[in-house]
């Protein structure tokens, strides 16, 4: 790790003050993706930021139709939450298949969804979902953040304060494990909202992160079932592949894991 | 025997110190002035060094030196060595090219260091590390067999041509061609023995301590064999003359096989402590451990097997090509030849077998022994074959190995082994019993109609342990001998210390060697110390690997025991007045039998150190010491048994059941065993179903850490149940076979006979991940 400056602000404004005075400033919430990355010598920060004591950043809460949570939440609070369980059960099972314990323990929702890994789990529960992203300047909503790999719709400096979350009539999560990493080799999040509109989204399995997929969107609107999907065929366009699973092998886990998906979904 | 003598499960000794966290590594060292190491090291897999410029590292904060490839030659340290010479077919030797600790001129895997900055703080070397300028100019790349091997593939080493090492055979070419024309049917497979990375948990670390007062040098290293590590260093590399070298490897976080060798960064850490006139310590991090330590495995095969129309095998003919790296590591000649080629016959009656292996050299990491070493590549082989046999036949598959078992001992093979003792059919009957085998198609069955692909496979290995009688190994080419030495020191009020040249890294001898000793004697352990590890206590040591440690280095107790029980007892009887024939030790009290009189060990030890009151002409003291020899190897074997369902909409193979009934001879704390069985079966069913090291065209390893590389996890293995089905070895003193590496010689064929089972085809490579048994599934 190189030198830097470590800060403890106490307020999501004076956060973005000191990140406005460091000369290549980054925030820090749980740590387990740019802690590595520093020790490895890959980056190097003036000044680490650290969001995770900022009390308004942290809490997870219902109102009227929506379930939000602030960013800075860990996995483990998630998992803990009787709210989210109540309202978005999908939610709490996607947490629990995440990392493992040490991660869940300090890894946040914010730093996730942040960080755009093309395999991490809750960029496709916010893409589902129809999330909004909300910051210290604007709300953002899930369709428009993600913007490929490891980049979102956040400008420099903006600090992810909560996500929203419609509450749906059904959704569902199920994720092929990467063997080594745990992360998603192939996850899919299936939603039917209480409008009655379907959507589907894949993590894992795109060289450009996650995505939708409108070909199982289309059958489940029609029927959703599992076996509404048997006969859709998943294009391997534009899938990744690599030494743990070819872009068919993908295409297929799309496929599987959203029948999976819908089952536990209900 | 007592309560805590062989055969007790007696809870480890050593454990208390490792789970309170009072281990003491090489790591946790300290030494005053001392200074660390960094290394720079190339990020191509064949390169030409154009220029080093150091200047700038050099003036950076805390920088003590930075030293380079250039200078160890300037210096004439000794080039790494192979310490097995392997003879051709044609007679000639092996072509071996020189590995420099650093390289001068060219660098011939991702990895290698070209430069070291020593430097006041970790930090501090690595900032200076970073500011050393090397000029690369890239070579082309073979980074894999099949890719040094092809005409006009890039030469690493001007030696080797076609990078060819050594082309060697073993066996009759002429019966084994015969017989296969003979035939009734034949077998054959193309096999891929998947390269492994070792990942102890403790990386590789060294601290050299300079004394330039005593020119003597202190190094603490993670070594299996600090004696061995002391000979090379002082005999090869003109560092340090033997007896002004200390090597002391203190506790130590695992091995297996990769701490054996000697490594050029622990070679240089020694070189640079004296050029810098300060304690030096390195010590790698996982990535570096990833890049540099020996890896295992890595063979091309193809194997085909002959059967009579009874089915009973009559030859069996092998072509290996081996991967060893860009350099020839400590024993990497030995692996693949001697550790592999004999053990082919496996468990059965096979009169005509011929095997050629051809190592060769690619721009990768070095290759060497890697748990098991060469016995789980030739039993995979013939494993493999036998299951292939069975349903290529339509015979059962446990039918068809009963019916080729070795029966009759000693048995010796078409290739050099000669095995003392075993009883094949009997592990394989409890294996059968604990998986319930007879009730497999029903469960198959059951499992199809709920949509579940479900196998299982059967792996009856053997192995070639207790390494090794000096002379045969000495015969085949090996420069040590293989014998193991120990020193019993009683001390004056009776308490135990035994000098041991095995090292323990995990195995737990502070423990089952003390088993020994106070089963013997009658005395709780904790009257008992190992002392291990420090060539500056123990005498001379050849280490722990190859399963060895009970087999040879408990037997070197063993005999020095004796020797220090026929002097006690004179000791006793002279001072019980009593007849030496009469003495027999009980519960720690030599005893007069037949009569109340006795004198308690201490008393003894005690009078052994007045020698007020000894025997006319005995020395005073009690301690002696001995080396033992073994006559043979041991050979250890068993059945595995596995039961497996696949996911064939995801290709993930679950395990339903796992049974493995081993034959290690006498089992000293069966608690250990089954721990060490635990582990081995681990790496075993790791190499079938997860790690894989897998290196890209241009030679990066694409695995490098544990993002990419799959360690096995809690969560992937199933409850393993054990059994044991004991023939005692008839060629040590203790009975024993050993255990180390049994379960990495042995899962890994049971569990891709079960995957192969259960998808009801043999195209399947190692490692099985879902995407290569979907594949396999649906093509
Ligand atoms: C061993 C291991 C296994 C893992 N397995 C999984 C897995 O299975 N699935 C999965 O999805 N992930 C996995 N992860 C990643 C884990 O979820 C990370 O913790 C997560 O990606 C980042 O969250 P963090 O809180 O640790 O963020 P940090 O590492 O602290 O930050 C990550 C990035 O986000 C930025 N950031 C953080 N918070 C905010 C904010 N509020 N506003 C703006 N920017 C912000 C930071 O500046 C940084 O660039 C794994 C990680 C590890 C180490």
């Amino acid at each position: 790790m190189y030198e830097t400056t470590y800060h403890r602000p106490s307020s999501v404004d004076e956060a973005a003050a000191l990140f406005a005075k460091g000369k290549e400033a980054k925030y820090l919430a749980g740590g387990h993706t740019l802690l590595p990355v520093m020790k490895q010598r890959l980056a190097s920060p003036s000044d680490v930021i650290d969001l995770g004591k900022i009390k308004d950043l942290v809490g997870i809460e219902m109102s009227g139709d929506a379930l939000t949570i602030k960013a800075a939440t860990t996995y483990f609070d998630i998992l803990q939450s009787a709210d989210a369980k109540k309202a978005i059960p999908a939610i709490v099972h996607l947490t629990s298949v995440l990392g493992d314990p040490q991660v869940r323990y300090r890894g946040t929702i914010g730093g996730s969804i942040a960080n755009n890994d093309p395999a991490a789990d809750f960029p496709a529960a916010v893409l589902a979902l129809g999330a909004t992203v909300k910051t210290n300047k604007r709300s953002i909503a899930g369709d428009g953040f993600f913007k490929g790999l490891f980049s979102t719709a956040l400008e420099d400096g903006e600090i992810i304060t909560a996500i929203s979350f419609p509450i749906p009539a059904r959704a569902g999560y199920s994720k092929m494990r990467h063997p080594a990493s745990r992360f998603a080799l192939t996850g899919v999040f299936v939603v039917k909202t209480k409008a009655g509109d379907v959507r589907v989204a894949a993590t894992g399995a795109s060289q450009n992160g996650v995505m939708r997929v409108p070909a199982v969107e289309a059958a489940l609107k029609a029927n959703w079932s599992a076996g509404a999907l048997d006969n859709v065929t998943i294009s391997t366009d534009g899938l990744l592949a690599d030494i743990h699973g070819s872009s068919a092998y993908r295409a297929n886990l799309i496929k599987v894991m959203a029948q999976r998906a819908v089952t536990a979904a209900g | 025997m007592g309560v805590e003598g062989i055969g007790a499960s007696v809870v480890r000794k050593e454990d208390r110190r490792f789970i309170t966290g009072r281990g003491r590594y090489v790591d946790d060292i300290k030494i005053v002035g001392l200074t660390h190491a960094h290394f720079v090291r190339s990020p191509h897999a064949h390169a030409k060094i154009k220029s080093i410029d150091i200047a700038a590292a050099k003036g950076m904060p805390g920088v003590v030196g930075v030293l380079t490839g250039q200078q160890i030659v300037d210096d004439k340290v000794g080039n790494l060595i192979c310490g097995w010479a392997i003879t051709s077919k044609d007679g000639t030797g092996m072509k071996m090219g020189a590995w420099p600790a650093m390289a001068p001129e060219i660098v011939r895997f991702a990895g290698q260091a070209v430069a070291v900055v020593i430097a006041e703080t970790k930090n501090q070397a690595r900032d200076a590390a970073e500011a050393v300028v090397v000029d690369y100019e890239e070579l082309p790349v073979a980074s894999d067999i099949r890719a040094a091997i092809k005409p006009g593939a890039p030469q690493l080493h001007p030696e080797a041509a076609g990078n060819v090492i050594y082309d060697w055979t073993i066996g009759e070419e002429a019966a084994t061609d015969a017989a296969f024309k003979a035939a009734a049917n034949v077998v054959s497979l193309d096999i891929t023995n998947n390269r492994l990375v070792p990942n102890a948990m403790e990386p590789r670390a060294a601290i050299a301590e300079y004394n330039d007062a005593e020119e003597h040098f202190t190094l603490y290293t993670t070594s299996q064999n600090p004696h061995v590590a002391r000979l090379v260093l002082s005999a090869f590399y003109n560092i340090a003359q033997e007896h002004k070298l200390r090597v002391v490897a203190p506790d130590v976080g695992g091995g297996f096989g990769s701490k054996i060798f000697i490594y050029p960064e622990e070679m240089v850490a020694l070189w640079a402590s004296k050029k810098v006139n300060r304690p030096v310590k390195w010590t790698g991090d996982r990535s570096e451990a990833f890049l540099t330590d020996a890896h295992g495995r890595d063979h091309l095969t193809k194997a085909e097997m002959a059967f009579d129309k009874d089915n009973k095998v009559t030859a069996l003919r092998v072509k290996t090509y081996a991967n060893l790296g860009a350099y020839m590591s400590l024993f990497s000649s030995s692996v693949p030849t001697y550790l592999y080629a004999t053990l082919l016959s496996g468990q059965y009656n096979i009169p005509n077998i011929f095997a050629e292996v051809i190592s060769v050299y690619t721009n990768t990491t070095p290759v060497d022994a890697y748990r098991g070493a060469g016995r789980p590549e030739a039993s995979f082989v013939v494993e493999r074959l036998m299951e292939t046999a069975a349903r290529q036949l339509k015979v059962d598959p446990a039918e068809l190995r009963r019916k080729n078992f070795i029966t009759t001992f000693p048995h010796q093979t078409p290739v050099i082994m000669a095995y003392d003792v075993g009883d094949f059919g009997a592990s394989l009957d409890s294996a059968m019993k604990a998986i319930d085998y007879a009730g497999f198609p029903a469960r198959k069955a059951k499992a199809k109609a709920e949509g579940k692909l479900r196998g299982i496979g059967i792996s009856c290995y053997i192995e070639a342990c207790g390494i090794a009688p000096s002379k045969a190994v000495g015969s085949l080419g090996a420069g040590v001998g293989l014998w193991e030495s120990a020193e019993v020191r009683v001390n004056p009020v009776g308490t135990i210390e035994i000098l041991t040249g095995s090292h323990s890294h995990g195995q737990g001898h502070e423990t089952t060697f003390a088993q020994l000793v106070a089963g013997r004697l009658g005395i709780p352990i904790s009257q008992v110390s190992i002392v291990h590890g420090d060539t500056d206590k123990v005498q001379f040591g050849m280490g722990t690997y190859g399963s060895r440690s009970a087999a040879v280095g408990m037997s070197a107790i063993f005999k020095a025991m004796e020797k220090v029980e026929a002097k006690a007892k004179k000791i006793a009887a002279h001072q019980l007045e009593a007849s030496e024939a009469d003495i027999v030790i009980e519960n720690g009290e030599f005893k007069v039998t037949g009569t109340d009189k006795s004198i308690a060990l201490p008393m003894v030890a005690l009078a052994a150190y007045t020698a007020h009151n000894l025997p006319d002409g005995m020395e005073p003291g009690l301690k002696e010491g001995a080396f033992y020899d073994p006559t043979n190897f041991t050979f250890p074997a068993g059945a595995y048994i596995c039961e497996i369902e696949v996911d064939s909409g995801t290709g993930k193979t679950s395990f339903v059941n796992f049974v493995a009934a081993d034959d290690f001879g006498t089992l000293i704390n069966p608690m250990i065993v089954e721990g060490q069985v635990h582990g081995g079966l681990a790496q075993g069913i790791g190499q079938a179903l997860l790690e894989g090291a897998v290196y890209d065209s241009s030679g990066q390893l694409m695995t490098a850490s544990f993002m990419d590389y799959t360690m096995p996890r809690a969560d992937d293995l199933p409850s393993f149940k054990l059994s044991h089905t004991t023939t005692e070895c008839p060629g040590n003193p203790l009975g024993v076979k050993g255990c180390g590496e049994a379960g990495a010689i042995g899962a890994s064929a049971a569990v891709i006979n079960a995957i192969t089972d259960a998808i009801g085809n043999n195209k399947l490579e190692m490692p099985a991940s879902p995407d290569r048994v979907w594949h396999a599934i649906h093509g």
